[in-house]
């Protein structure tokens, strides 16, 4: 197929938004302009000195980069490797996600666009959307499906604290990828005014890479800080949970090009890989289009997409971004997966061992650390996507059961 | 010739499409709902495939997709219902779907077959151009099938014109960026549909979204070839008990003089 664009750089898709197979902008006519513009656009707006000025302020000043870099010295005694976390769950809000709101926000104002909208899963995406648009005045609706806005009512409050309108998702499996059919469909109906805010490394070209471009701030950072301690910029390993798989872009994207940097995504795996109740997408999905592109997909054999299960609302979603999928499928990158048990076992783990509390979809990053075979040696970094504020209601009724 | 194309030489002025759902409102209606809309006045049938995420789709036809799919229709199940289509269907039948359940079926078994069994053309919402271009489209040709392309108002011109090159059958006007089922003012589209009349374009073109009664189809027939109802035939499906009855009281209201 003439799609196939082969990459050598795993940081740049091809002019369609493809990396390998995976991208492009698989959209109704509705949403051609707007996305055009943002295609023609992004990387311009992005380029420009004012441009990142702005953005580097307020990543300093109001989310309060950079995020440390802590040496974890007892969790890496236990695990028999040097192990870095590189704290996202310390900035503003409490996860990366502001990382890439900070830059759409301004982005849409530079665009003319006077109305944010962004589907949510955990509520981290819609609370840091609902964060910039109360910073720059900006009218914020989010998207989120039903069931998630019972399981984590903490940032259901946080949203419309910050003025935003949480509009329930309530049609399929009522979790992230119905909030996001919604938040499409809601661009489709407005879309002079309005910018969508997409929380992760997934939707129609640019979206993939103009997300990992705003994450990325993560791992220059962690280049700049591993370098200060240990000499050289870098690890053996990064691990990260993977959602949409944004976090996880932000902290590989440095390294992309690094092959000697092992780049370790997790997967929920639910119950189980095969339970039937799991959101693992590589190992349970195959090439198909969702939310505007091709990438894997959780589906039928008929093509409908199934609804996932994982314990963590920010990663029950059946898809990948597809910088993700060209990752696995190329092998550059190697997926793992970690059920609800292990993961709520990690949470309470890193807490006891570390005196953090990460968040559900974090902790599934610290699970598969036991099964990586590190040596003595090895450096690893993982990404401490988010803190675990928001689990709290998850956490004690664990603790309730134990 | 097209059956499509060969409508649009004997009739030009306005044509009825209707969208009805394969599967809706039980798993084995769509040919009794074909029939019914020939048999009442429809000039083509767009017969949407159920998808589960439908993101061009507003909740009604969302809601009928649900219940099609829970019913059990997949593609298969609705290629074997139109084994016998053309016994009885002689005017001109669509598909309306998304990428992803054709993509699985296979793409190019997906034309060799719908073609086999008398089909004349296919809607896909987010075929992109590009990929069209590169790949589907050739395939969607040696097949003989025609392919409608989507325009909105917000579709700049030098597009438009290559959309309406790369379309045969007709092209699909949506009368707004909107998702289906919207209501429309339809004194804001006739700027636009005037607009699209004065292309002398390749194809005619039919009006859709928001199109739902005889008001509606009569003011986007004032500059457009015909109009495509989708929604508000749902909606009529949902309420009614009886398919022949509910198609001919909704077809006459909007085709009464
Ligand atoms: C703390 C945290 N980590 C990870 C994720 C998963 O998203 P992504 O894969 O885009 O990083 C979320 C999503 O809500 C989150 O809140």
């Amino acid at each position: 197929m003439h799609l196939f664009n082969e990459l050598t750089n795993y940081q740049q898709p091809s002019e369609e938004g493809y990396y390998g197979q995976y991208g492009g902008a698989y959209i109704p006519e509705m949403l051609y302009s707007n996305v055009e513009t943002l295609k023609n656009q992004y990387l311009q707006i992005m380029d420009d000195p004012a441009f990142k000025a702005e953005v580097a302020a307020l990543l300093k000043d109001y989310v309060g980069r950079p995020t440390p870099l802590f040496y974890a010295e007892r969790l890496s005694a236990e695990i028999g490797a040097k192990i870095y976390l590189k704290r996202e769950d310390l900035c503003h809000t409490g996860a990366h996600k502001i990382n890439n709101t900070i830059g759409q926000i301004i982005l849409a104002q530079r665009l003319g666009k006077k109305k944010i909208i962004a589907e949510t899963g955990a509520g981290q995406h819609g609370v840091a959307t609902a964060t910039v648009c109360a910073l720059k005045g900006m009218e914020c609706v989010v998207y989120m499906g039903e069931k998630d806005i019972e399981r984590q009512a903490p940032n259901v409050a946080r949203m419309k604290m910050l003025g935003a309108k949480v509009v329930p998702a309530v049609s399929g499996s009522k979790t992230l990828k119905d909030a996001t059919n919604e938040a499409i469909r809601a661009w489709i109906n407005e879309p002079d005014t309005t910018h969508y805010i997409i929380g992760s490394v997934v939707g129609p070209h640019p979206y993939p890479d103009m997300v990992a471009r705003f994450q990325s701030v993560i791992s220059a950072e962690m280049r700049t800080q591993l370098e200060e301690v240990t000499g050289s910029p870098l690890p053996t390993h990064v691990v990260a949970c993977v959602g949409g798989g944004s976090n996880a872009a932000g902290a590989f994207y440095h390294y992309l090009n690094e092959p000697t940097v092992e780049l370790v995504a997790v997967e929920a795996a639910g119950h189980g890989v095969h339970s039937g109740m799991s959101a693992a997408t590589t190992q349970l999905g195959s090439t198909g289009i969702l939310h505007g592109s091709k990438s894997i997909v959780m589906q039928t054999k008929d093509g409908q997409v199934v609804e996932p299960h994982s314990i963590s609302a920010g990663l029950d979603y059946p898809g990948i971004g597809p910088l993700h999928a060209f990752l696995y499928a190329s092998k550059r990158g190697t997926f793992m997966s970690a059920t609800d048990e292990a993961a709520l076992k990690w949470a309470f783990h890193l807490s006891e061992i570390e005196g953090i509390i990460p968040a559900l979809e974090t902790a599934h990053a610290f699970a598969v650390l036991p099964e990586m075979n590190l040596k003595p040696t090895d450096v690893v970094i993982v990404c401490l996507s988010g803190r675990g504020d928001k689990d709290l209601a998850t956490y004690m009724q664990a603790m309730d059961l134990k | 010739m097209s059956r499509l194309t060969e409508l649009f030489e004997q009739k030009n002025k306005r044509v009825l499409n209707v969208y009805c759902t394969a599967g809706y409102p039980q798993l084995n209606s769509t040919l009794e709902v074909m029939g019914s809309l020939q048999k009442n006045g429809a000039d083509i049938i767009e017969l949407g495939m159920p998808y589960s995420d439908p993101l061009a789709d507003g909740e009604v036809i969302q809601s009928s997709s649900l219940v099609a799919l829970n019913n059990g229709m997949t593609i298969d199940t609705l290629f074997d219902q139109l084994a016998t289509m053309r016994t009885s269907i002689y005017i001109p039948v669509v598909l309306m779907g998304y990428m992803n359940p054709i993509l699985q079926y296979g793409f190019e078994n997906f034309c060799i077959k719908a073609k086999s069994l008398g089909v004349d053309g296919l809607i896909l919402p987010d075929m992109p151009l590009y990929e069209f271009e590169q790949i589907y489209g050739k395939i969607i040709q040696d097949n003989g099938l025609d392919f409608i392309f989507l325009v909105t108002p917000e579709t700049p011109e030098t597009r438009l014109r290559k959309l309406d090159a790369l379309s045969s059958g007709f092209l699909y006007a949506v009368s707004s960026s909107a998702t289906t089922g919207t209501d429309k003012d339809f004194s804001k589209v006739a700027v636009y549909l005037e607009r699209l009349k004065s292309m002398q374009l390749k194809n005619p073109f039919l009006v859709g979204f928001g199109i739902k009664d005889k008001a509606s189809f009569d003011a986007v027939n004032i500059f457009a070839n015909g109009a495509i109802i989708g929604s508000a035939y749902i909606q009529a499906l949902s309420k009614g008990n009886n398919v022949e009855t509910t198609t001919k009281t909704f077809l006459e209201r909007v085709l009464s003089n």
